[in-house]
């Protein structure tokens, strides 16, 4: 299927781009919770950032959309079974129908990065 | 669900004033979005992935009278599902009954 795509070695980066300079990571979401907006400890900070985002993953595995004004949406869309092809062998296989989940970025957020 | 629909459930689960667990989600769409803005990527394990396309301009045109018009290059950011959420979603269908999976019969 088509997440077979051959993986780089991952000490060569795919596309070195400007992005390459730092990942930000659920670690530095939980640095910024803890410092901005206070009144926990580094360890409730993690505890709470992770309860946000399992509250987003149970939503969408509900197939449950999720709207997050000025950030964008979170699409759960059902998608029927097509007929695809096996990029090495050409081989034709029945891709069957399943739920794939998408992102819109909104309006604020693209105006934020071509601002 | 709507950010203020979390919020309330955020606020449910953890027994946090309202405004506190308003405060916290914000704090963590803002963060992603001043990393996106920086060109940075995101990874949230058990989420997924953000990062930021390059679209070159092209010729595009208005769909309402077909005039070509020049879209200016563009900065985007794409999202790419986890592994373990593109499951969950796929597999969920409402229920906690997780699907069987596939066999793959590899010799």
């Amino acid at each position: 299927m088509s997440e077979k795509s051959p993986k780089p070695s991952p000490r060569l980066p795919a596309e070195p781009t400007e992005s390459d300079h730092h990942t930000m990571t659920k670690a530095d979401i939980v640095e910024n919770v803890y410092e901005r907006v206070g009144g926990f400890s580094k360890k409730e900070a993690a505890d709470i950032v992770e309860v946000v985002f399992d509250t987003i993953k149970e939503t969408l595995e509900r197939g449950e959309k999720i709207k997050i004004s000025g950030f964008g949406n979170f699409v759960v869309r059902d998608k029927n079974s097509r007929v695809g092809r096996n990029p090495q062998t050409g081989q034709e296989i029945t891709i069957s129908a399943r739920r794939v989940l998408t992102f819109k970025p909104s309006q604020v957020l693209k105006n934020v990065l071509n601002g | 669900m709507t950010k203020s629909d979390l919020i309330e459930l955020v606020s449910n689960r953890l027994h946090l004033p309202k405004g506190k667990a308003e405060s916290i989600v914000n704090c963590i769409f803002d963060s992603m979005e001043e990393s996106l803005r920086k060109g940075e990527r995101i990874e949230i394990r058990g989420f997924g992935s953000f990062e930021i396309r390059h679209y070159k301009s092209y010729e595009g045109r208005n769909p309402r009278t077909g005039d070509p018009v020049e879209v200016q290059p563009k900065r985007l950011p794409f999202f790419k599902v986890g592994k373990d959420l593109k499951e969950r979603v796929n597999d969920g269908d409402g229920t906690d009954k997780p699907a069987p999976k596939p066999a793959t019969a590899t010799g």
